[in-house]
């Protein structure tokens, strides 16, 4: 059976990426989220899989190296923390563009600019919304627990090679530094199965040339491109919604949180129902697509709904168009590292609904 | 079961990896567990503390401020985390560097000299280890044997001639911890 | 009776004209944040001396990097900007630029200026602008935990090579000094290092080259500090300058590469 560790979040991200059967990691350091290339050369994953490991100059260069390795059809990956993965995003909308797989890990920290190495989530708009230039989106994967860093790269990856397209995993200094029990899965095989006629490793007679490119100078090809990507992206929207929902059934109030803020929340349910306070936790596990409709059909029994975030509220404006204003969203927040405590929280939910 | 602790001092006095042997331990005991450090470049010289939560429920918020047990090794964490004890909590504590002591009248409060006991032992790094043996005295939530299957675990295997070293200083640590009088309230259940 | 003997010997002993060392003006009262022992203290103050001594506090701006001197904005007492990782060179040129009879440096790390900002080093240096740039090299990333640096010598352990730098796998250290000295635009260029006063006193004097040099307008000049990490190599900070000596020294030698524009023969170097 599988093995049972304690583990980092970042740890077990890596050591999920050997097990996953990833062909190659491209990755700069950044607090907090170093001990992913730490915990990789340590592993040696050149021996144990023949995966490729290589310490970049920078991360315009990791995120590049990753296009050139995804382009050849392997299963490859990044990492980095909020100012690395800025410097990503036009990587990343050139993978998004030429629609090639991959997936990136944010250990979100505080910004703006260098801002601190704490833990945050200011960096939502940047991966649901795009962040790199373009019409494009990600699936983004929003880990809550060292198990969930582990088990989201598989997912992940499945997800890329579905819609051949970069996924993102969103997490936080909290996720990635902290550790738990995590049941890892067992080694899967490298090789990697999935349709290969679109991936450049050689012309031979019998086929077409393979081109990976975002470019196209004739603006109606161009429109159908974009036409096509929209389309594959409605379907993400049909088929990948995830969510949790937890004490949601006789809620009426209800909180919305991701990731940290979401294990910091199912404290506050708890605190809230020893007080006798009907609360409820959804917790957005695809921040996109976003689970509109679960919020949508809550709202109707709700009396009120608090968004907790370490951002100045992002996700929020995603609860109140889920809820179109049928009922009172409010928000409570920490930011530049700041994180709330699960009695912060509860009083806040006191506070703004008059309980 | 549900025990919440903060244990917080200095970098270098072994703060993380104490931690990190409770969490290690309370898994061989099948416990959920959840181990959340201070991080970052603070760690250099600066205060390190960690939350180590141990409960036999699925773990909720890693982060909180109010704690069922505190360890305090210096004074900047006496100011910060005596006032975060649930009422009726634990707060140990080493008086080696501490200047003003614990004040409040509502948790038991319990001394332990380990930086002095250290200085005595074989190698002054067992710190930690009589720290957490006065620990385990008070609450006895983990077995001793899984505290050294646990320290077993987290030691490189280069280390495991050590671990006689710090059974002795967790033993030690269980012998020296004294009860600190703070106005009549009951030893915890 | 005995405190006013004391007081009174204390007064005699402090006065102006005892005085043998002072600690300049430009240098904050903050205390530094740097491990003891670290070079980067040694290598703030020799540079802060300089400009003192230059009487140019008020025409000179700083550009912090980002790395362990990240925070060099305390700890120097003039205008300084703080630039993303690895883009000194290139906020400098935007401060010289705009303001050309201005004195401007970068301080930088081995991490910031040879790997992530090894295109802006590189295009600083050949556009020749009128800047210094002081370069820290401790063959390691201290400030993120010590990961290994494009400096990182073969066989060097750090925590992405804890088996010691491959070079097959991961390439080879880089001489970013003798690299610039090679373009066009960089008018002096030396190595150095701060961790004996005979070293200090080397530095020290091309530091103030490097200053004056601006005047000139005949491009940059370019310093490398071969500095210790004694957390990131996890040694003493004794055992750390010993190992530099023994270890760093024979793949980045002291000395100067290139004065006023002109090589220096190789034999001329080894002195
Ligand atoms: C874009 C970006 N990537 C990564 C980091 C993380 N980071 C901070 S300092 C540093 C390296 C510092 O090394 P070096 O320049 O050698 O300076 P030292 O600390 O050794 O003096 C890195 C990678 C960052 N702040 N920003
Ligand atoms: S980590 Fe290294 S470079 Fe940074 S302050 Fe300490 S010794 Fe200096
Ligand atoms: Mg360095």
């Amino acid at each position: 059976m599988a093995d049972k560790k304690l583990m980092k979040g970042n740890e077990a991200f890596a050591e999920a990426a050997i097990r996953a059967g990833c062909d190659a990691y491209f990755g700069y350091p950044i607090t907090p989220q170093s001990e992913v290339m730490e915990y990789l050369a340590a592993q040696q994953p050149h021996l144990r899989t023949g995966m490729v490991l290589l310490q970049a100059e920078s991360e315009v260069a990791a995120i590049n190296m990753v296009y050139g390795a995804a382009g050849t059809g392997k299963k490859v990956m990044t990492s980095s923390s909020s100012p690395g993965i800025s410097l990503k995003q036009e990587g990343i909308s050139y993978l998004a563009g030429s629609q090639l797989p991959c997936l990136i890990l944010n250990v979100m920290r505080g910004g703006p600019g260098l801002g601190t190495i704490q833990p945050s989530q200011s960096d939502y708009f940047q991966a649901t919304k795009g962040g790199g230039h373009g019409d494009y989106r990600m699936i983004v994967l929003a880990p809550a627990s060292v198990q969930e860093m582990a088990d989201f790269v598989k997912l992940g990856f499945e997800l890329a090679f579905k819609y051949r397209n970069p996924v993102m995993m969103l997490s936080d200094g909290i996720i990635g530094q902290m550790m738990e029990k995590v049941e890892m899965f067992e080694q899967m095989p490298r090789a990697t199965e999935f349709d290969q006629r679109w991936v450049t490793t050689g012309k031979t007679p019998d086929r077409e040339r393979n081109v990976i490119t975002s470019l196209d100078l004739d603006p109606a090809r161009h429109e159908r491109h974009n036409q096509k990507l929209q389309a594959k992206y409605q379907l993400m929207r049909e088929n990948e919604v995830r969510f949790e929902t937890i004490a949601c059934d006789d809620a009426e109030y209800l909180f919305v949180a991701y990731g940290s803020s979401a294990r910091i929340c199912q404290k506050s349910v708890k605190l809230a129902r020893e007080k006798g306070i009907k609360a409820g936790l959804l917790r957005p596990i695809t921040l996109f697509p976003f689970p509109y409709d679960e919020i949508d059909r809550l709202t109707k029994q709700l009396k009120g709904i608090l968004t907790v975030e370490l951002s100045a509220g992002q996700m929020i404006e995603d609860v109140k168009l889920a809820t179109e204003g049928r009922v009172k969203v409010a928000l409570h927040n920490r930011m530049g590292g700041m994180v709330p405590s699960p009695e912060e929280v509860l009083d806040a939910l006191i506070t703004h609904f008059s309980i | 079961m549900n025990e919440e602790i903060i244990i917080a001092g200095f970098g270098g006095q072994g703060v993380l990896s104490m931690g990190k042997i409770l969490a290690y331990g309370g898994m061989m005991q099948q416990m959920e567990v959840s181990w959340m450090p201070s991080y970052g470049p603070e760690m250099r010289g600066g205060t390190a503390n960690v939350t180590v939560i141990l409960s036999d429920e699925r773990i909720s918020s890693p982060i909180l401020n109010r704690f069922d047990t505190a360890i305090i090794l210096n004074q900047q964490s006496m100011d910060k985390f005596e006032s975060c004890v649930k009422p009726g909590g634990v707060l140990i504590y080493d008086p080696n560097g501490i200047t003003r002591e614990p004040q409040r009248k509502d948790i038991n409060i319990y001394r332990v000299e380990a930086a002095s006991e250290a200085s005595k032992m074989v190698t002054s790094k067992t710190f930690n280890m009589i720290v957490l043996g006065a620990y385990l005295k008070i609450k006895p939530v983990i077995s001793i044997e899984n505290i050294l299957q646990g320290l077993k675990d987290s030691l490189p295997a280069r280390h495991h001639h050590l671990i006689p070293v710090n059974e002795d200083a967790i033993k030690r640590g269980m012998e020296i911890v004294t009860t600190v009088e703070t106005h009549g309230y009951a030893s915890p259940s | 009776m005995y405190m006013e003997a004391y007081n009174k010997i204390l007064e005699e002993i402090i006065r102006e004209e005892n005085l043998v060392y002072k600690k300049t003006a430009l240098m904050t009262d903050k205390p530094l944040s740097y491990c003891p022992g670290c070079g980067h203290g040694v290598a703030h103050r020799v540079i802060m001396e300089v400009i003192d001594e230059m009487g140019i506090q008020a025409e000179t701006i700083g550009v912090a990097p980002v790395g362990c001197s990240v925070l060099a904005y305390e700890f120097m007492n003039i205008d300084m900007q703080q630039a993303s990782h690895g883009r000194a060179p290139a906020v400098a040129t935007g401060i010289k630029r705009c303001w050309p009879e201005k004195y401007v440096f970068t301080y930088q790390g081995d991490g910031d200026l040879a790997a992530i900002g090894t295109a802006e080093t590189i295009h600083a240096c050949n556009r020749g602008e009128n800047i210094a740039i002081f370069f820290i090299n401790n063959g390691i990333y201290g400030m993120t935990g010590g990961q290994m640096a494009p400096t990182t010598l073969p066989g060097m352990r750090s925590s992405t090579t804890p088996y010691g730098r491959d070079v097959a796998l991961m390439g080879n250290p880089l001489k970013m000094t003798e690299l610039v000295a090679m373009l066009p635009g960089t008018y002096f260029v030396a190595r150095h290092s701060v961790h004996t006063p005979l070293a200090v006193r080397k530095f020290k004097k091309a530091a103030r080259m490097a200053f004056e040099n601006q005047k000139l307008k005949k491009g940059v000049s370019f310093i490398e500090v071969v500095s210790n990490c004694n957390s990131g190599w996890k040694m003493t900070p004794n055992d750390a300058n010993k190992w530099m000596e023994a270890n760093m020294f024979p793949f980045f030698p002291p000395g100067d590469i290139k004065i006023n524009g002109e090589m220096v023969a190789k034999a001329e170097k080894s002195e």
